[in-house]
Parts: structure tokens; sequence; C-alpha cells
């Protein structure tokens, strides 16, 4: 489909590489240094709470907001003086919604082509069409989709020109796990032949589908790399505690388990209950000692990507405090 | 920051995917094109009433220091006219300028002391007419009956005892001064005005908000990620509009010319340039209004800003030299004054290029400052 050219990133290795960017909205400090590093063919993910900074942050990188300051290129272009170059091989999906409700999604998708100047847009339209599912219902306005189908529409209209690096800001939210699966398997097939990807995202799951990820807290990052050294990072212990409980229980027990020692968090995974903490020795003495009246089961359980992300959250939030 | 270079680099193609996605839009929304149609219908209808207002039994006062017969078969042939009630009779001048202020009279005669012995004499005797022009519309049917008079009627009314002086030349001249309205801004303004508030309103408005609406939907974040750039965009949103001003400015000319019987002088040519010009002039206004409103309340609030001045001292409302001075200076940055001269020029007066050239040229100035202030401040990003 789409061979990734020598000249697209003839100035650099990476396809994005920032450098201590900040962005101010009046007082409020919005991206704080922030430094980030996305090699071709690379699929990143790019998490953190609601309102941590991450639309801000992409929107830093392909130039649609100008840092206060910091430096950086997208593809090899500068994100500051280059934004022109850096828009024409870029495809950036937005996390609302910002096609145009009151055009077809054929008239949609065929504007995109048109601002790209492709040379066969003809072809490529009924192509994305087709490969969207949506050939019958082309001449719908894209208004009158359901929330899902919007996002799918946007993300079509968004890889369209065949852009080199696609910035995904929560591509998926409200889409279903089928159209997610096959939206991810699209994303390896795509990363497999040089195209990179930064994706913000809240799931779980696809965190663990990324070659690598960032977590940003209040615009700062916290932390970076692959899954496994992210949660390797933290040296988090954690124990899977189940047992014949009710929800009530469980959030009882929740509670208790809160405030003693060695207990950093809990957290309920269906009827099974995550106790993380940073000492094995001072959580395993803890545990023992609160459930021992309890029928239950305990195992040592690897710490999960969400728990390292709660974990990282909340020590955020307690800094910030 | 080297952005500058981009600013002005073109690509027609990106333009006009950007033309047709604002034409698609313009199809899909009933209420503004039911508005720009509408709203040269609507006006036409209300000033159309102005244009064909026939007022009757105006009230009128008489001077008349002769007192003779014919002074009097004078008068009576105006009565019979319908337009003149003769409501009372006044000693003199001062009199009468007392009663037209008071708004007691809307006309005041006033037959010299001389009237008949000069008529006899053959020397064309002057009867002074003094009208209350106000309401332009309403005095000149009225003015235009008595003007009649000294032509036709007196021959008639006056004839037998003076067969003699028949000839191609009228007996006595009915000469008209208004008063409050020096100009005398006739219904035939009406239509040029009407041009100008109608193109002014519909472009500055619509493409004022054109921006704006992209804005307040979240699309504006994708127009500015994709490669189109600012010229192109704005032009893109321009020329869908100059169409419908051409539209809109001929749907008003045919029903000034069928309806309304508005004199043609001029050259169509010439008006359908000089509109593209005006266009032009309004449309650069509503992008520039779109650059800087940062919703769509703004927008309007804007248009009305430049709207109202444009209107109330571009010489439509208020007769352009009646005004104080400083606000004939404003007048002239305004782009409406020079369209209004522009049209009554061509469609009253049948100027040529050489005459409509000194009102020409400020209206393309002001285009093209405007369309420098619109790019600079294009919004390029989302800060
Ligand atoms: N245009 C703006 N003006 C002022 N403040 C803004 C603007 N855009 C974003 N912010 C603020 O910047 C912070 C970061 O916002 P941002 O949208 O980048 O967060 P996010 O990580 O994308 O959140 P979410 O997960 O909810 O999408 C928020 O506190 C937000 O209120
Ligand atoms: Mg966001």
């Amino acid at each position: 489909m789409v061979t990734l050219s020598e000249s697209r990133v003839r100035r650099s290795e990476f396809a994005i590489d920032v450098r201590g960017l900040n962005k101010y909205f009046g007082k409020k400090h919005v991206v704080n240094n922030l430094s980030l590093q996305v090699r071709p063919g690379e699929i990143f993910g790019f998490l953190g709470p609601n309102g941590s900074g991450k639309t801000t942050s992409i929107r830093l990188m392909c130039g649609l907001l100008t840092p206060d300051s910091g430096s950086g290129t997208c593809l090899g272009y500068d994100i500051i003086s280059e934004s022109d170059a850096i828009k024409r091989s870029v495809g950036y999906m937005t996390q609302r919604f910002s096609f145009w409700e009151d055009l077809s999604i054929r008239e949609n998708l065929d504007f995109v082509a048109r601002v790209y100047q492709m040379p066969d847009r003809k072809t490529s339209v009924e192509s994305a069409l087709t490969n969207l599912g949506l050939k019958e219902r082309a001449n719908q306005l894209a208004g009158t989709l359901s929330g899902g189908w919007k996002q799918r529409l946007a993300l079509a209209a968004c890889m369209l020109h065949q852009p080199t690096l696609l910035l995904l800001d929560e591509p998926t939210a409200g889409v279903d796990p089928a159209a997610r699966r096959d939206f991810w398997e699209e994303l390896h097939r795509l990363a497999a032949q040089g195209i990179s990807v930064l994706v913000s995202t809240h799931y779980m799951d696809e965190a663990e589908r990324c070659h690598k990820l960032a977590y940003i807290s209040h615009g700062a990052l916290l932390a970076q790399g692959t899954a496994q050294e992210i949660v390797e990072a933290q040296h988090l212990f954690t124990w899977a505690i189940k047992g014949k409980m009710t929800d009530e229980s469980l959030t009882q027990l929740s509670d208790v388990l809160a405030n003693k020692a060695g207990v950093l968090q809990t957290a309920a995974f269906g009827n099974a209950l995550h106790v993380t903490g940073r000492d094995p020795v001072v959580l395993e003495k803890t545990l023992r000692e609160t459930l021992a009246e309890l029928p239950h089961e305990m195992a040592r359980t690897e710490t999960s990507l969400e728990d390292v992300f709660i974990h990282l959250m909340r020590t955020a939030q307690g800094k910030k405090q | 920051m080297n952005r500058r270079p981009s600013l002005f680099a073109f690509s027609a193609a990106r333009c006009w995917g950007v033309v047709l996605k604002e034409f698609l839009q313009l199809k899909r929304d009933r209420v503004t094109f039911a508005m720009i149609v509408g709203m040269p219908v609507m006006m036409l209808i209300l000033f159309g009433y102005a244009i064909n207002m026939d007022p009757k039994h105006l009230k009128t006062m008489l001077i008349d220091a002769d007192r003779s017969e014919f002074s009097r078969s004078f008068i009576m042939a105006m009565h019979n006219t319908a337009y003149f009630d003769f409501v009372g009779e006044l000693r003199n001048e001062a009199e009468g300028e007392a009663a037209l202020a008071r708004g007691d009279a809307q006309f005041v005669v006033n037959i010299p002391s001389d009237f008949s012995r000069r008529l006899v004499r053959g020397e064309r005797p002057v009867v002074l007419i003094v009208a209350d022009a106000t309401d332009p519309a309403a005095a000149s049917n009225a003015i235009g009956a008595v003007t009649r008079l000294a032509e036709s009627v007196a021959w008639k009314d006056l004839g037998g005892a003076l067969t003699r002086l028949s000839g191609s030349a009228p007996l006595f001249d009915v000469q008209v001064h208004r008063r409050y309205n020096p100009e005398g801004i006739t219904q035939y303004n009406i239509v040029p005005g009407l041009m100008g508030i109608i193109l002014t309103m519909t472009m500055v408005m619509m493409t004022g908000l054109a921006m704006t609406r992209e804005r307040e939907r979240g699309t504006m974040e994708n127009l500015l990620a994709t490669p189109v750039r600012p010229l192109e965009v704005l032009t893109g949103k321009i020329v869908p509009y100059i169409f419908i001003g051409l539209i809109q400015a001929t749907i008003i000319l045919v029903a000034a010319i069928t309806l309304f019987n508005v004199p043609f002088v001029g050259s169509v040519v010439e008006l359908y340039a000089v509109l593209l010009v005006y266009i032009a002039a309004a449309l650069t206004v509503g992008i520039t209004i779109s650059s800087l409103a940062r919703n769509q309340l703004q927008g309007v609030q804007m248009t009305f800003f430049f709207f109202l001045p444009n209107v109330l001292m571009s010489g439509f409302v208020f007769p352009f030299y009646g005004m104080p001075y400083w606000a004939q200076v404003i007048a002239h940055a305004l782009p409406m004054t020079y369209f209004n001269r522009l049209v009554r020029g061509i469609m009253l007066k049948g100027n040529d290029w050489l005459d409509l050239w000194p009102n020409l040229w400020p209206l393309m100035l002001f285009t093209m400052i405007l369309m420098g202030i619109a790019l600079k401040f294009y919004r390029r990003t989302l800060d």
C-alpha cells in the first residue's frame, strides 16, 4: 500500500522527535517540558487521565498549536516553521468528531481527497467507502451516523491520503469491540509497512497492544517505555484475593485494607480484589492478618498496567495537593 | 517563524475543494437559502410599497396674492387632480414656512400678485410651490401632477380668452421648492440603495459567519489540520457568495424595472462590473469579521456595526450633502457610499467608465486593504 519514502525522515531518525515542549493556557501549565521520540513503524500509546494534556500535546506536534517553548520535528519537519509540510504527510484524527455533519459520507471523503490533492481521488474515495463497509450509506449525511460510525468515518478520512504518520486522539472511543479489533489489526499492518502511529487511549487492552507507551499527568511525562518496562519500573507487588464474597463485602474489605500498612491501592477485578503495595513482605503480612477470619484464596499475581497507571495517577495527584 | 511565504501560496485545486464544500453546505442549509432569496423579495415588497405609494388629498395651503379668475381656475385644476386638498389660506411666505414646519401643510402654493397680468401679456409667470419633501416618494407624484398642469390643463381651463397665446410653450411655469430634503431623493434612488442594503447584509453576514461556524462546530480543527491554506479557504468561502450576490442583485433589478418602471439608461455590463467590485468589497468585510469574531453572535454584532453606518450615512437614508461635515468624512470610508453613487450614475444618468472611476477606485482600494487585514487575522492555529 504505502512505502515510506526515505526523504520523509531525512533529517531525523525519528518520526516524532520533540524536546522540552511547554504550553500554557493563561496561567495553566498544560504541557510541561514534554520530550517524546517515536520511531518509524512504531505504535506509540499516549496515556493519561482526563485533562492531562494529551490532546494539547498532539496539537503541538502537528502544528495546530504553537508551543510557548521547546522544539521538535515531525517526519523531519520542524513543528513550528514547517507545519505546512507536516500537514501534508500526517493524518490527524481529532478527539471530537470534526467532519462536516451537513455533508454526506462520500462528500466528506471527497473533500479530504481534494484538499490533499490526491491524484486518483475517485478510486481512493470509493475504496475507502468499501473498506469501511459504508458503500450503501455513502450518501447519508455524516451527522446522522451513530457515534461509533462517526468515529470510523473520521478514521477512514484521516488515513485517506496515506499519511506516513498517524496522530490519533482517542480513535476508538465508542467503537464496538469487533471494529476495535479490526482497527488495531489495521494499525499493526500499517506499522509493519513503516508507518508510525501516535495514539491516545484510555483502554488498557489497547495500551498493551502498543509497541511503546508514554504516561502523562498534569502535562508532565511520568513513565515511558514498553508496557513491561513501565510495569517493572514501578516495583509494585500485587496480590489477588478471591473468595465467596459478595460485591458488598469486597468493597468493605477494600475499605478496610486501604489504610493498612504496606497497601498502596486496591482495585476490584470482577470477583477478585487486587491489592498492590511496594514492600512485598509488609503487604503479605497485612493481608494475612486482615484476612485471617475470612474464607478466601490469596495468590500473588502480576501487577497489571492498569494497577500501575492508577498508582501513577494517585501519586501524581498526591504531589499536586 | 517563516510562515509568511506560504500565506500567499495558492492551489486552485484545493480552493475548488472548499468551493464545492461551501456550495453543498449552502444547498443543505434551507434557512440560509430561504433568507438569501427571501430577503430581496421581502425588502422589495416593503420598499416597493414605498415606491408605488401614491397618496392623494395632501394638505395644501394657499397664498393667493393675485385673486384673479386665472388663479382661481388654476387652483380648481389643482384640486381636480385629487392630490391637493386646500385646507387654508395664508397671507405671506413666512406663514407658509411656519405651516410646513408644523406639518399643517405639506404644500404651500404661492401665486404672485402679478400672475394674471403677466399671464395675459404672455410673460410666463411663475407659480411657486413649496413642498415638504421629507418623504420624497409621497410628494413626488403630486409634484408631477402639478407640473403637468402647467403644460396641459392650462389650455383647457384658461382657453377662451387666451387663444391668441396658444403655442407649444406652457403659459406659466411651476417652480417647486423642496424643503428638508434638498437632494430630492426620488423613488428611483431606492433601487440602488436597496441593492446596496441587501448585498451588504447578505454578503457580510453570511461570510461573517462562515468561519465562526467552522470554529463553533469544531470542524475548524480539521480544516486547519489539512494542507488548505488561508487564502484558499477564504477564496473558497467567498466564491459561492459572489454567485448569490449576483442573483440577488438580478432579482432586485428585474423587479425594479418590470414592476416599478424604474428607468435604466446606462449599461448592464457596467452595472454588473460594479456589482462584482462591490460584492468583493462586502465579502472581504465579512471574511475579516469572521476571522475576528470568536463566535457567531459576535459575528452578527459586528455585521450590524458595519451595516448601520453604511445604510444611514451612504446617502440612502439622509441626503449626503445634508449631513454634517464629519459624517461626510466617515461616509467616505464606507463602501456603500460609493456603490450608491455608482449605481445611480449607471442606472439614472448613464455614466461611462470615466464618470465612474472617481467612485470606483475607492471601492477597489477598500477591498484590497480589507483582504490584507483578513489574511493577517486568519488564525492558522487553534491558539
Ligand atoms: N483552548 C484551551 N484553552 C484553555 N484551556 C485549555 C484549552 N484546551 C485545553 N485546555 C486545558 O488544558 C488541559 C489539558 O487538556 P487536553 O484536552 O489536552 O487534555 P486530554 O489529556 O486530552 O484530556 P482527555 O482525556 O479528557 O481528552 C485541560 O485542563 C484543559 O482544560
Ligand atoms: Mg483529549
